[in-house]
C-alpha cells in the first residue's frame, strides 16, 4: 500500500507532534505546526494521536494513490480535489486506487495535514517522524517530500478499518467517499486570516516599557513575509524595554513572543531553536497556537491577555473534549 | 539554594532561575537539578533544559493531576491549577538538593587541524591579538572550555573559558555556509559547529569528530557540564580520521 508524489508542492514535509526529550541536546522539537489539526487529521482515521502525517503548505503536492485507501485532510482549504470533484476537509474519506489528489488555491489558511489510516511506515529518528530538516533526519528521509517519492503505508487497525468499510461501501463507482458527518467548527480554534490569540505574561514582560507592554495588547500585527516554521516575523509599533540589559540566554517554546533589539516581535514555531537570548514579552497560550500557524504571509495577529489560570483552564477544557471527540468517533464506527 | 525564582514560560513549562549571572557556583546548582529530574522525573514532566542559570521544566498540564476527576474539580473550583502543582514539586526537590564539594566533570578532548582551508580567519585572530598563528593555536589548545549549555544547534556548546588573548569580534558579513566541525571564535567564547549553518563567527579550525549523532544515545558528543580540551592535529591525520569514521 503506498501513495506516489507525483508533484511535491511547495513544503510538503511528514509531521507528528514533535521531537520531546532532545531540547537539553540542541535539537529541537518540531512537529505539526497547527497541531490540532494534525491530531484530528489521524483520528478520523483510526490513528493515534502521534502518528506521522504530511504537512502540505499553501501550495499542495499531486499525489497517486497506488492502492485503496483511508485518508483525512484537515487545516487549511488549499481547495483539494480527487480526479477533479473536490474533497470535503475535516471527516475521513475512502480514495479508490488509482485516485488522483491534487490541490488548488488556498482559499484560507496555509497548513492542511493528511492522514493515512495505518500511518506513514517510516522509520522514527529520535523517537519521532518530525522531519528536522536542518539536521536532515525523520519524516522521509530527514527531507521535504520531492517528485517521485513513493510513501509506504502501514496496514489500519480494526477502527480504521471499520471506517473504511463503511465508506467503500457506500462509494459505488465514484473515485473517493467521504463520511456525510464532520467535526464540528465549534469544536476548532477560531481560524481567520486576522486572528485575536490570546497570551500570557512572558518572562521578562515587566523588563519592557510599560507603553510598549500597552501597544502589544493594543495594537495589530503585520505578519512579515519572512514568517516560516521556525517563528512568525510580525510588524507593528515597534516595541522598547525599559532599561535594555544583555539577557542571559535560557529555553523558549511553541508560542514564546521574543523581541529582538529592532523592536518587532517573532512570534517562535514549531521549528524554533531550544534557546533564545532575546527578552519574552508574551507566551501564546497553547490552544491558539494554530491560530497562528494558519495565517498567511501578510496577514494580521492580535494579542490579548489572559492569566495563567484562564490559559490553563482553556487547555483543560479542550483537552477534555478532544478526548470526547476520540470517544464520538469511535462510538460511529465500532 | 539561596536563590529560588520560579516563573512560567507559557501554559506548559516553568523557568526555574538557580541564579542571576554565569558563574561557576551557579553552573552546578544547574547540574545538581538536571541530573536529579534525568535520574527522577516526575510524574507529568515531559522534559528539562538546563542553560546557563536556569533550568526550564516542561510539563503536560495533564498529567499533573492523580486523575481527571481530581484535575476537573482542581481546575473548575479555582483550586490549584497545574503551574502549581509543578512549582510544588519542583521546589520539594530542589529544597532537597544539596550542594557538595566533589565536583568531577567528565572531561571530552577534540582534536582540531586549525588554520589553512578549515581555519580561514586564524591569521586575522593572531594579527587583532599582536600573535602568531602558532600562539593562537598554543593559547587555544591550553585552555580548559566548561560546556554552560547546548544551544543554537543539536550539540552546540556554550563554552566558557576563553584567554581573553586571542578573543576577536564576530565578522561584520555573517557567512552564508559554515561547514559542520568547524572551530570557532566570536568575542570571548568558543565553540564547535556541529552542523552546517550561516554563522558570523571567526574560523580557526576543524574537527572531524562529528559532534551530533542523530542514531546514538545521547545523540550528542558534548552534554551540559562536560569540560572540553582541543589538541592540534596535522592535515594528514585530520584525513584519516575522516576516513576512519566513514
Amino acid at each position: 500500500m503506498s501513495i506516489r508524489v507525483l508533484k511535491p508542492g511547495l513544503l510538503t514535509t511528514v509531521q507528528d507532534l514533535g521531537r520531546t526529550g532532545f531540547q537539553k541536546y540542541g535539537v529541537i522539537v518540531g512537529g505539526a505546526m497547527d497541531p490540532f489539526a494534525c491530531r484530528v487529521a489521524n483520528a478520523l482515521v483510526g490513528n493515534d494521536e502521534s502518528a506521522a502525517a504530511l504537512e502540505i503548505t499553501l501550495v499542495g503536492p499531486t499525489l497517486r494513490f497506488d492502492s485503496t485507501l483511508l485518508i483525512s485532510i484537515c487545516g487549511a482549504d488549499l481547495s483539494p480535489t480527487i480526479d477533479g470533484q473536490a474533497v470535503p476537509l475535516w471527516r475521513p474519506v475512502v480514495v479508490k486506487e488509482g485516485g488522483l489528489l491534487r490541490f488548488g488555491a488556498a482559499r484560507h489558511g496555509v497548513r492542511c495535514y493528511l492522514a493515512v489510516s495505518g500511518g506513514f511506515d517510516l522509520p522514527q529518528a529520535l523517537g519521532s517522524y518530525s522531519t528536522y530538516l536542518r539536521a536532515g533526519i525523520g519524516g522521509f528521509q530527514g527531507r521535504a517530500l520531492s517528485e517521485g517519492d513513493v510513501l509506504e503505508v502501514r496496514p489500519s487497525n480494526n477502527l480504521g478499518r471499520a471506517i473504511a468499510d463503511k465508506l467503500a461501501a457506500a462509494a459505488k463507482d465514484a473515485p473517493f467517499a467521504s463520511a456525510r458527518w464532520h467535526v464540528s467548527s465549534a469544536m476548532m480554534p477560531d481560524y481567520r486570516p486576522d486572528p485575536v490569540v490570546r497570551a500570557v505574561e512572558g518572562p521578562q514582560m515587566h523588563g519592557f516599557d510599560p507603553e510598549s507592554v500597552a501597544d502589544f495588547f493594543a495594537g495589530t500585527f503585520q505578519v512579515l513575509p519572512q514568517s516560516d516554521r521556525m517563528g512568525y516575523r510580525l510588524k507593528g509599533e515597534p516595541l522598547r524595554l525599559a532599561d535594555p540589559a544583555e539577557l542571559i540566554s535560557e529555553p523558549v517554546a511553541f508560542g514564546t513572543v521574543q523581541v529582538p533589539p529592532d523592536g518587532n516581535p517573532i512570534v517562535l514555531m514549531a521549528d524554533r531553536q531550544t534557546t533564545g537570548g532575546y527578552p519574552k514579552i508574551a507566551q501564546v497560550i497553547t490552544v491558539d497556537l494554530p491560530l497562528i500557524a494558519q495565517v498567511q504571509i501578510g496577514g494580521s495577529i492580535r494579542f490579548r491577555p489572559v492569566s495563567l489560570r484562564e490559559a490553563q483552564e482553556l487547555y483543560w477544557i479542550a483537552e477534555t473534549e478532544w478526548e470526547w471527540l476520540k470517544k464520538s468517533i469511535f462510538m460511529q464506527f465500532r | 539554594m539561596d536563590y529560588l525564582d520560579m516563573t512560567p514560560l507559557g501554559d506548559s513549562a516553568v523557568l526555574v532561575k538557580l541564579g542571576d549571572r554565569i558563574d561557576l557556583d551557579t553552573h552546578r546548582k544547574v547540574q545538581l537539578l538536571s541530573d536529579y529530574l534525568e535520574r527522577h522525573p516526575f510524574e507529568g514532566m515531559v522534559e528539562y533544559v538546563p542553560a546557563f542559570t536556569s533550568v526550564t521544566v516542561f510539563y503536560d498540564a495533564m498529567k499533573l493531576y492523580w486523575n481527571r476527576v481530581d484535575a476537573r474539580k482542581k481546575i473548575l473550583n479555582q483550586e490549584e491549577i497545574p503551574f502549581d502543582i509543578a512549582v510544588r514539586r519542583l521546589k520539594d526537590i530542589v529544597e532537597s538538593l544539596e550542594v557538595t564539594g566533589e565536583y568531577e566533570p567528565q572531561t571530552v578532548e577534540i582534536p582540531v587541524c586549525y588554520g589553512g582551508e578549515f581555519g580561514p580567519d586564524l591569521e586575522e585572530v593572531a594579527s587583532r591579538n599582536g600573535l602568531s598563528p602558532d600562539e593562537v593555536i598554543r593559547i587555544h589548545a591550553s585552555g580548559e572550555y566548561l560546556v554552560y549549555m547546548i544551544g543554537f544547534a543539536p550539540g552546540f556548546p556554550y563554552m566558557g573559558g576563553m584567554d581573553k588573548r586571542i578573543a576577536a569580534p564576530r565578522r561584520p558579513t555573517p557567512r552564508l555556509a559554515i561547514p559542520r566541525g568547524t572551530v570557532g571564535i566570536a568575542g570571548e567564547q568558543t565553540g564547535v559547529y556541529p552542523l552546517e549553518t550561516p554563522g558570523g563567527w571567526q574560523l580557526i579550525g576543524r574537527t572531524p569528530i562529528p559532534l551530533f549523532l542523530p542514531e546514538r544515545m545521547p545523540p550528542t558528543l558534548l552534554r551540559s557540564g562536560n569540560l572540553v580540551k582541543f589538541y592540534p592535529i596535522t592535515r594528514a591525520e585530520y584525513d584519516r580520521w575522516e576516513a576512519r569514521s566513514r
